[in-house]
């Protein structure tokens, strides 16, 4: 919880921080004001391109050339930050970098690493370096310390490779720790732990973090202030609890409207509309609308689509003959039912076999076992190229990453008439006309059906797939990871466009996602995948509420309650 | 990144290096010049009723003796060295282009095959191209036009001299296409939009030409335009070691071998010019790839 703490002379006071990356060129932070106390967790959110991350580099004296920063003002106790010092960066003010993966160098040994650091920087050697190292390990809570300090990087695991980058930012005792985005990179279910270690060695030792973050969940969960910022400005700086439940300004109650609670569904976001997004015509033309609906899929409530005890293996190293195969099973028996007008949530972390589940269901592979019922036809391990053709007809899919799901060669317009090109049509007029209503759906401009990809934004270029999905007439549309690579409100845009178009055509709809408090605002049922096992199926709310698997258990106890659980944000 | 933007980006890029300015003016100007040849060079240089011998061994025009007819002297039997240069070089880039574009068009087709299909085909596929590469270029292509002569002694004629030159320095310049077009395709092939063309029932065919083949023809533009630099060589160095284009039509190549055969008769010019026009055309060439594939290079993503 949030405390306030006695300190007179604040740690950390920037004003008047500006940063340019061309001179000349608008600024990417705007005369930004930051203060944070000793052991204080000040948290600065906003959407891609708000200059959070800038505030970090800036602070950290990282600006690249061209690229100039200024602050008015930037103390470290009542001290001018001064980046001549050999040692102001590192045990002064230092950094827990995003991915633990590239964060580390792997030809050095943790102990190597952090004695280098405590070495450069505090002049230790030799026992008492090793014993300081050893030290840190411990306090970032990796078991067995002497003896893992001596291990590489890849000896680690993910989350804990993360606690050794908190080691190495720590290990100096910095007044200040600039941690950007710490556990974008990790997994769902060691995110938690890491913020709060990240809390308790604040608090611990008295430094100050800057937590850079566009996650909410992470802000709820250890920041004792919020800075929000948009455009390089800050638009709005209140203790945490205060933010999260009574925003004042309207682009925070925006930003708070947009991120999905855990722990209850709200049926659709309530965020205002865009200036670069039309409002979806659901009024579409009769060309539209003769398309959409011209096949009669089963009634809602129908089975759509059966996977029956679906196995898929892996060969992972090709061996002669057989031997010295190594295999890796990624789905073991999954069987689950889709109907219409339904959305299941197919929930799992990274490794869990999601994404194979959804390419098996497209038909971009086939099982090793089982099979998959989609209407008429079925796909086997043996399915011939003709079958998985037949298959395949009446199912679209929407990728996770907007950039490569899209031709950047092809106009977006064309991309989008494909489905409908390859069902037959080739009057160009009708196309086009469908096509334009299409994008209107979407809430895009028909306007713009002639540009190309690198014309429009990661949120609307997922716009133009679920178009181009929505365009093969689905009755089965499978969005993997649709929303991850989006900022949270247009996550909530997008969200709530799928929702509008499942319930509108009677989609049914496979959501794969990592993301809970996501799928429990999409998904009418769930099922939780580990490590290709479904270890659980059922009602969304039922499982999110009395989970019955000790992993879905552990998913959930990761989610944020703590601030946003009590009462629900004013929008 | 952005098609539009990489024209633009690409196009200001042009303009604002003097190499690539350079490069691009030198070599569309021998170019032009080659192929306008017929009109604007002062003489034929094939008809040998045209030669006077009492115009031989002429000096260039700006050296003693020197007669103004002939800007840059005449050979042994009194051919004009200038026109037989823009006739050479007319030739020789005939031969360069036409090998890049056989070449290209074969290895671009074979790569998109091998990175597209996979398993057997690729295997197959990619063998015989290293098979091929452990040859050098000279050698295959020496190679071949000494058995396509020996077989068919027509092609010693000047149209069929050209397409076993062409013929001969392809067979070996494909496989670089294959390569790094096999390998784009891999990438593309990999990339959401062509699962999402798969699921939209889009064929294999339709998928390769409208998806993956305009994704991958960067890096082929890019080896294009520094092979041709290469193939201009590889012929002048198959035609300089006599099985390449014959005295009746000679390429720049030819000339150099003609005039290096009379250098010790003090006649220097009738190597000394064919040799700089080569050079000054590969270099101009060389350049202008070297400075495209930068240009292109952090942008092929």
């Amino acid at each position: 919880m949030p405390s306030t703490r006695a300190s007179t002379d604040p740690r950390l006071v920037v004003e008047g921080l500006s940063v340019r990356y061309r001179p000349g060129a608008a600024p990417a932070v705007d005369g930004v004001d930051i203060t944070a106390a000793a052991g204080e967790i000040v948290a600065i959110v906003g959407e891609s391109g708000a200059g959070k991350s800038s505030i970090g580099a800036a602070l950290l004296d990282l600006v690249d050339k061209p690229g100039t920063w200024h602050a008015a003002r930037a103390t470290l106790d009542g001290e001018p930050i001064d980046y001549r010092a050999r040692h102001t960066r590192g045990r002064d003010v230092s950094v827990i970098f995003q991915d633990p993966q590239t964060a580390l160098n792997p030809l050095f040994t943790v102990a190597e690493q952090l004695i280098q650091m405590v070495g450069y920087h505090e002049g230790l050697s030799g026992r008492a370096a090793l014993a300081r190292a050893v030290e840190m390990l411990e306090a970032v809570g990796i078991p067995d310390p002497a003896q893992r300090v001596h291990q590489y990087p890849h000896q680690f695991s993910g989350g804990m490779r993360q606690r050794v980058v908190i080691a190495l930012a720590l290990a100096c005792n910095p007044r200040l720790v600039i941690a950007d985005e710490p556990t974008s990179a990790l997994d769902v279910s060691v995110r938690g732990q890491i913020l709060d270690l990240i809390a308790a060695l604040a608090r611990e030792r008295g430094t100050a973090v800057l937590l850079i973050t566009h996650d909410m969940a992470a802000v709820s969960r250890i920041a004792d202030t919020v800075t929000v910022m948009k455009a390089g400005r800050v638009v709005e700086t209140a203790p945490t609890e205060a933010l999260l439940n009574d925003p004042q300004a309207p682009y925070s109650k925006m930003l708070i409207a947009a991120v999905p609670p855990g722990d209850r569904k709200i049926g659709r976001f309530a965020i205002p509309p865009r200036d670069d997004v039309a409002a979806p015509a659901i009024v579409a033309g009769a060309d539209l609308d003769a398309w959409l609906r011209a096949h009669a899929g089963p009634s809602v409530g129908e089975t759509v689509l059966a996977v029956e005890g679906v196995d898929k293996i892996f060969q992972l190293t090709p061996g002669l003959f057989g031997r010295g195969r190594k295999l890796f099973q990624a789905l073991d028996d999954v069987s689950l039912t889709v109907r219409r007008g339904e959305a299941f949530g197919l929930v799992g972390e990274s490794g869990s076999g999601k994404s194979t589940l959804a390419k098996i269901v497209a038909g971009l592979q086939t099982p090793t076992k089982g099979r998959v019922v989609f209407g008429p036809h079925a796909l086997h391990p043996a399915s011939r190229e003709v079958e998985i053709r037949d298959y395949r007809r009446g199912l679209q899919m929407v990728f996770q990453d907007p950039f490569s799901s899209l031709n950047r060669r092809m106009r977006v317009g064309e991309a989008v008439a494909e489905p409908i090109r390859t069902a037959g049509i080739d009057d160009r007029h009708k196309m086009r006309a469908i096509v334009a209503a299409l994008f209107e759906r979407v809430g895009l401009p028909a306007a713009s059906i002639d540009r190309h990809p690198h014309a429009f934004s990661g949120g609307q270029r997922q716009r133009i797939a679920l178009a181009r999905a929505l365009a093969g007439r689905p009755r089965l549309l499978i969005c993997d990871e649709p929303t991850s690579a989006l900022d949270v409100s247009i996550q909530a845009e997008l969200l709530n466009l799928l929702m509008d178009l499942k319930d509108d055509l009677g989609l049914a709809m496979l959501f794969i996602t990592h993301d809970l408090p996501v799928v429990r605002q999409v998904a009418d049922r769930i099922g939780v995948l580990e490590r290709g096992v479904l270890v659980e199926t059922g009602e969304t709310d039922t499982v999110f509420d009395h989970p019955a698997a000790p992993y879905t258990m552990k998913l959930i106890d990761e989610l944020p309650h703590r601030h946003m659980a009590t009462q629900g944000p004013t929008p | 990144m952005s098609e539009r933007g990489q024209q633009t980006g690409l196009g200001r890029a042009f303009v604002r290096s003097p190499k690539a300015l350079i490069s691009a003016t030198g070599a569309l100007v021998l170019i032009a010049a080659a192929y306008l040849a017929p009109f604007i060079a002062p003489h034929t240089p094939f008809e040998l009723g045209s030669f006077s011998l009492m115009d031989s061994e002429l000096p260039p025009a700006f050296l003693p003796g020197g007669d103004p007819r002939f800007l840059l002297g005449t050979d042994m039997q009194g051919r004009d060295v200038f026109s037989a240069i823009l006739f050479g070089t007319r030739i020789s880039l005939t031969v360069g282009i036409a090998a890049v574009l056989f070449s290209a068009a074969v290895g671009t087709l074979i790569g998109l095959l091998a990175g597209f299909r996979g398993g057997l085909v690729d295997a197959v596929l990619m063998r015989v191209a290293d098979v091929i590469l452990s040859f050098p270029t000279i050698l295959i292509a020496l190679l071949i036009s000494g058995v396509a002569r020996t077989l068919f002694p027509l092609a010693t004629s000047g149209t069929a001299a050209i397409l076993v030159l062409i013929f001969a320095i392809s067979i070996n310049e494909w496989t670089q296409y294959a390569r790094t077009v096999r390998g784009q395709t891999l990438v593309e092939k990999g990339l959401d939009y062509v699962q999402a063309a798969r699921i939209s029932g889009v064929g294999e065919s339709a998928i390769l030409r409208r998806h993956i083949l305009p994704n991958v023809l960067s890096p082929v533009i890019v080896i294009a335009t520094i092979n041709l630099a290469l193939a201009v060589l590889a012929e002048a160095t198959l035609s300089f070691l006599g099985v390449g284009m014959p005295p009746t039509s000679p390429s720049l190549g030819t000339l150099i071998r003609i005039g290096n055969e009379n250098l010790f008769s003090g006649i220097w010019w009738v190597v000394v010019f064919p040799a700089a026009a080569l050079v000054l055309l590969v270099l101009c060439v060389n350049l202008f790839g070297d400075w495209l594939r930068d240009a292109l290079n952090p942008r092929l993503d």
